[in-house]
């Protein structure tokens, strides 16, 4: 990897972590009438398996989306707006932070039942092996989405037809309050579960963004040439709360020494430290990112608050195509 | 010379004409290659378009069906079969949320067509999860569109218009309508999604229905006929939407409805039927609505158990001569000769 991709994986976790922390900053402005999933702890997962996708691969995603949209290049200013309810959001304000979409850069949609979305996924791969086409699909899940049946419906659809899907599980230990050793037997990893249901199956450290890229990159190889689905588990931890801007290791369901162990495995300043540890980068570099990647979202929040708010006559509107005249 | 399909000819021939129309389009579902066809419906359609196009699937409808909505969303048209209505119900999640959802909540960038067949049972001993009778579970949902067509006419027309749509369409086929034949053009057409149709003028009454309640309706108003009542059969082929327009049109016109829906009333198709005719249709009604439909009880197996359980034309003819003032006479309720309560016709037997 050369120093500009590094680089470019730095960028990208920091812009993620940038966009999250001014979310959760402005949050109790009250202007962000949605619920909001901040993925702040877990850039280095998304970042690292988006980066290793083309520009025409398609990414559908849950509840927590913001690092995948933006990961696979969907459109901040958009993002932001549909965060603020405005016409300009990339829902027109019918979503909010739950079912982002960015279809010009491969982000085909989010929703946050957990689970569903594999299936949808899994579909669009059906589609791209039917049409003949050689786009891999990235499936976003979490540790909860591996207790759904659909999770088990989707994965063995999806090793019979050998499709080309890399399933990418971020693992944070976490559904909602719930600990994964009260929802799943010890011992028994995600990974193994996708392997016997028929796929090239892997765990690795999800907090290192170059090991997450190279496992990446291999896995979207192996379905892009056809040769089946891969699953990725990938070891992170959510810094805060499940719904929402605050801090919560004091409300009794985890604690402050758990989370000082995560915050210690920072997924960027580990790579900020090891850039700067090879001579990669000098850190007058990483200070000149932080500048471009503030700024991109200064303007996203400007953009977003000068927006207008959609007129109430489009609340019926797309109920239905454009192809269905009548009552509905 | 016009010619005459039976209804479950008429669903294969659309899907045959579809499929060589439009490379897009794709049959699956449990048992759709296999020798029986889903009751004929996809017999040899395999054969002739290969396993890609008409494919099996795994016992997993939920995901099969999100993985149908994700080809619908990526530029397939798929259409999907359920034996069973029954069996459906293990994908609403992914119809209610997500089918129903995706063109709305993502201000139309997206479009889902998709076509869900579902067979409704009846008979034979098919009991409570093998007999339901569901529109108004779909029909409650916004995004989605639910049809029922009646004659095998209807079965081929809307079919195709359902495939040819941009909006996820729920079908629900009747099993017992699978036998009946009409005349079907061999030429494709279509009929409308979300229009009714009046099978027969008439004056005194109107009796609105759907599905294989339609045929039952037809049969009442040769029923009153003989007793000199007048009735108009309103055919809605649609549940959601539903077409107001015809059916408040008839109603202002005889001042009385009867509602005969497949399903139970509480919650029902009948009842936003009949609470729409009396909230809009109220000044012209010489009576109030009269709803026929299933008991609240599910579907009992045995024969013993299940005599009295569909409604019938009979049913329906001494429901209007109550609401005319008029004596119910006992050959209205009479079972129609040699038909036993279980079977369409003595050619429909188990086990299926």
């Amino acid at each position: 990897m050369d120093v500009a991709q590094k680089k470019d994986l730095y960028r990208k976790m920091l812009y993620i972590r940038t966009v999250e922390e001014r979310i959760a900053a402005l949050y109790p402005d009250q202007e962000m009438r949605c619920p909001v999933h901040l993925c702040i702890g877990q850039e280095a997962a998304e970042v690292g398996t988006a980066m290793a996708l083309r520009g025409d691969d398609w990414v559908v995603s849950g509840h927590r989306s913001h690092g995948h949209y933006l990961a696979k290049g969907g459109d901040l200013n958009a993002m932001m707006a549909e965060l603020y309810g405005k016409a300009t959001g990339c829902a027109g304000g019918k979503g909010g932070s739950m079912h982002l979409v960015d279809l010009a850069a491969g982000f085909l949609g989010s929703a946050p039942i957990v689970g569903s979305t594999i299936a949808i996924g899994v579909g669009a791969a059906l589609s791209a092996q039917m049409q003949g086409e050689d786009r891999v699909v990235m499936v976003y899940l979490g540790d909860g989405a591996a207790e759904t049946g659909v999770f088990y419906e989707s994965l063995n659809f999806a090793a019979l037809k050998r499709l080309a899907v890399v399933f990418v599980c971020e693992n944070n230990l976490y559904s909602v309050y719930s600990p994964l050793d009260v929802r799943q037997p010890a011992g028994r990893s995600i990974a193994d579960l996708a392997r016997v249901l028929g796929m090239e199956s892997h765990g690795a450290d999800g907090n290192d963004v170059e090991a997450v890229y190279a496992l990446s990159q291999a896995a979207v190889a192996t379905a892009r040439r056809g040769a089946g689905p891969v699953f990725l588990e990938l070891a992170t931890y959510r810094w805060r709360e499940h719904c929402g801007p605050n801090f919560d290791n004091h409300i009794g369901y985890r604690d402050e020494t758990e989370f000082a162990a995560w915050e210690k495995r920072d997924p960027l300043r580990l790579y900020a430290d090891a850039l700067v540890g090879c001579g990669a980068v000098e850190g007058a570099d990483l200070v000149d990112v932080q500048a471009n990647v503030s700024r991109a979202m200064d303007q996203a929040v400007a953009f977003a608050k000068s927006s207008p708010f959609p007129d109430p006559a489009c609340a019926a509107a797309h109920v239905y195509g454009e192809d269905f005249e009548g009552p509905s | 010379m016009t010619r005459e399909l039976k209804y479950f000819e008429a669903l294969r021939e659309a899907q045959d004409q579809c499929m060589a129309l439009d490379k897009r389009v794709y049959v699956m579902g449990l048992g759709v290659p296999d020798p029986a066809g889903i009751f004929g419906t996809t017999k040899g359609l395999q054969e002739k378009y290969g396993a890609n196009r008409v494919m099996d699937m795994p016992l997993a409808e939920n995901a099969m069906t999100g993985i149908a909505i994700g080809t619908a969303l990526t530029g397939m048209r798929p259409v999907m079969t359920h034996q069973r209505v029954d069996f459906a119900l293990t994908a609403m999640e992914q119809l209610v949320n997500q089918a129903a959802k995706w063109s709305y909540m993502f201000d139309g960038q997206h479009r889902v067509p998709l076509v869900v067949r579902m067979i409704i049972g009846r008979g034979w001993g098919q009991g409570p999860q093998h007999s339901q009778s569901l529109q108004s579970l779909f029909a409650h949902i916004p995004g989605l569109n639910v049809v029922m067509p009646t004659t095998a006419h209807d079965a081929k027309g809307m079919l195709i218009a359902a495939i040819e749509s941009d909006n996820p369409v729920v079908m629900l086929e009747h099993r017992w309508l699978y036998g009946i034949s009409d005349i079907v053009p061999e030429p494709m057409y279509r009929v409308s999604l979300n229009a009714a149709h009046v099978m027969r003028a008439g004056t005194d009454v109107s009796l609105i229905g759907m599905s294989y309640m339609s045929l039952e309706n037809l049969r009442a108003a040769d029923l009153l006929a003989e007793r000199g009542i007048s009735a108009e059969v309103v055919d809605l082929r649609s549940v959601r939407p539903w077409d107001t327009a015809t059916v408040l049109a008839s109603v202002r016109k005889t001042g009385r409805a009867v509602v005969a829906d497949t399903a139970h009333a509480m919650f029902g198709a009948s009842a936003e039927i009949s609470a729409t005719i009396a909230e809009q249709a109220f000044a012209d009604l010489k009576a109030p609505p009269v709803r026929v439909a299933l008991p609240e009880y599910p579907a009992p197996t045995s024969p013993a158990l299940s005599a009295n359980y569909y409604p019938g034309a009979g049913d329906i003819a001494a429901r209007v001569l109550t609401l005319m003032g008029r004596e119910v006479d006992d050959a209205v309720l009479a079972p129609a000769k040699g038909q036993n309560h279980d079977q369409p016709d003595p050619s429909f037997t188990g086990p299926f």
